[in-house]
């Protein structure tokens, strides 16, 4: 132990002599800029060129159930057949408009619920306000695709809820919930939700007490503070959480496996069977192109909100 | 006579419900004693018993495990540097690409980088030899790159809320600038840099997408192991291990929590 302290003491010593001020800077922005060029944006250039169809880049090692006759006629064929494929196939078009119905109508609900527990807990008192983070922040640490599987007990037709409203005489008959688009909605409601509480609470609690109470004083009722004070202030938080939870709902993959039903068109899972099933790449990256394209805009609304709340 | 809740506390009283019941439930569900996965026929510890001799989910586990402390440990130190490069330079060449890079990878859907990366790596081997197949290697690069931007970010959050004065009186008596990032910097950001690493492997640790793109035949991580078990519906052994990663994890945060409130004790205001 002794050794291994005094000779990265050496060591320390040794660099700090032969490294001047630019060199250590230089290296901590180039280390990680060098990887993330690396692992990050040349694997989303090398899809963008796949789903152009290069013959050189795009030629599968293996793949025995790939047609080689076919793929070749398709990459020298010409360069947008892959996206021409996608546009002309309404199934392909009714999947990207479904999975941006699912993310838009769930990131609603995610603002509906996560909007009132923001608040609150924003407006608690200093030691309920941390542990009510807490108990936000946990599920979101524990693993998200634990608390996915957790609504399959819940969800079945035999499962928790059913036998309680059952019990209660609510229904006579199990309600059919798993393996519907109102199970996928669940899922992502849920999994997302600390998503949007945390940036609403972070808008929420730096809003100034004493701009509600001058409306107030000014003859302002509850809702008419909330509309003209408190939610144009939190409007970023708003924003941000929403973008949160639209985009990676977008992709999503696990809950609608889990939860939806064999027919959900989600693009996030047609892109993955598209890919571990029919091993189509240029198709499948095309595809993963054509998703990413739609999401520029979103990332760039909540880049531009992340922009702004860090310079404040 | 029954007291009328507030507005809040009703809203956090179904909000905490809408979050917790399902977790109870599964821990619930994990001591029943019926192979049935719907219907309570007692208390037992049956299923952790099943667990326990599953040598399948042993192994994945392991592997888990490894990937995610060396992962999480290189994201660290990339992440500590890209939030410092971030926080301290204020301009440099190819600035917005860098911060852009840190930040796409919180949002960029699982499937696009898992994709992106295995045919990326598939490129790469047929180019230049490496990586040879596809495995725990690929999986841990692929860790590395989406868990260092969290990283990043917990250590730009850190850097903004602490003052530099120790380090410019460091400076001002003479240090090195290497010798005041090890003496001064990296201590003073030692909370950051632990609950990033915590993150990065939690996060590292619960991935199933990237992992299932990238990795290869006998790579099966524990996440990779449960989606196939729970693909097609509720497993009571899976309760039981779900029981144990979110005992571990709430005890995980919960210490860590405290560590970073006390460490956070002396921070001056302002």
């Amino acid at each position: 132990m002794n050794t291994l302290v005094k000779s990265s003491d050496r060591l320390v010593r040794f660099v700090n002599r032969r490294l001047s001020g630019r060199a250590v800077n230089q290296l901590m922005v180039r280390i990680p800029y060098i990887w993330l060029l690396l692992f990050f944006l040349l694997p989303l250039v090398i899809i963008l060129k796949i789903s152009l169809a290069d013959p050189v880049m795009a030629r599968p090692p293996y793949t025995p159930m790939f047609d080689w006759a076919a793929g070749a006629v398709q990459w020298f064929q010409g360069t947008l057949d892959n996206y021409r494929a996608i546009f002309n196939d309404r199934l392909y078009m009714y999947t990207y408009w479904s999975s941006v119905k699912f993310a838009s109508v769930s990131t609603v609900l995610v603002l509906l619920i996560g909007y009132p527990m923001a608040y609150a807990i924003a407006r608690a008192e200093g030691k309920w306000r941390t542990i009510f983070l807490l108990l936000v922040i946990l599920p979101f640490w524990t693993s998200f695709l634990l608390r996915v599987y957790a609504w399959l007990g819940l969800l079945n037709t035999y499962g928790l809820i059913n036998k309680t409203l059952m019990g209660l005489g609510i229904i006579d008959a199990p309600l059919e919930m798993m393996y519907t688009d109102f199970a996928v909605y669940i899922g992502i409601v849920y999994s997302y939700l600390p998503f949007m509480i945390l940036p609403l609470y972070a808008s929420l609690e730096k809003l100034d007490g004493d701009l509600r109470d001058a409306a107030a004083d000014l003859g302002a009722g509850p809702v008419r503070t909330f509309i003209d004070v408190t939610l144009p202030l939190s409007l970023p938080g708003v924003i941000a959480g929403s973008m949160l939870v639209f985009i990676p709902a977008m992709g999503e993959y696990v809950i609608p496996t889990l939860l939806g039903g064999p027919d959900n068109l989600m693009i996030g899972r047609v892109l993955y069977d598209e890919y571990f099933f029919n091993m189509d790449w240029p198709l499948s990256s095309a595809i993963a192109i054509v998703l990413l394209s739609l999401l520029i805009v979103p990332i760039m609304i909540l880049r531009y909100f992340q922009d702004k709340e860090a310079a404040a | 006579m029954m007291k009328r809740l507030s507005f809040p506390l009703t809203v956090l009283i179904f909000g905490y419900a809408f979050l917790y019941i399902p977790i109870f439930s599964m821990i619930a569900y994990s001591f029943n004693k019926s192979s049935l996965a719907t219907t309570w026929g007692g208390f037992s510890l049956r299923w952790y018993g099943v667990l326990f001799e599953n040598s399948q989910a042993f192994d994945a586990l392991m592997l888990s495990i490894r990937i995610a402390l060396v992962s999480a440990t290189f994201a660290t130190a990339l992440g500590t540097c890209a939030g410092i490069a971030l926080y301290r330079f204020r301009s440099f060449r190819g600035r917005r690409l860098f911060s852009g890079m840190i930040a796409a990878p919180l949002v960029m859907p699982e499937v696009i980088t898992g994709l992106s990366l295995l045919l990326f790596f598939i490129s790469l081997e047929n180019l230049i030899g490496w990586p040879a197949g596809r495995g725990v290697d690929t999986i841990t690069i692929a860790h590395i790159t989406f868990s260092m931007a969290f990283v990043a970010i917990v250590v730009q959050a850190r850097l903004a809320g602490q003052d530099n004065s120790l380090e410019e009186a460091a400076q001002d008596l003479g240090a090195r600038p290497f010798r005041v990032l090890v003496d001064i910097t990296l201590p003073l950001l030692a909370p950051a840099m632990i609950a990033g690493w915590l993150l990065a492997f939690t996060l590292s640790f619960d991935d199933l997408v990237i992992s299932s793109f990238v990795s290869g035949p006998g790579a099966n991580t524990l996440p990779m192991y449960i989606f196939s078990k729970v693909k097609l519906g509720v497993k009571p052994d899976i309760n039981a291990l779900a029981t144990i990663i979110v005992a571990l994890v709430t005890i995980g945060v919960v210490v860590a929590m405290r560590l970073m409130t006390r460490k956070d004790g002396g921070k001056k205001p302002g």
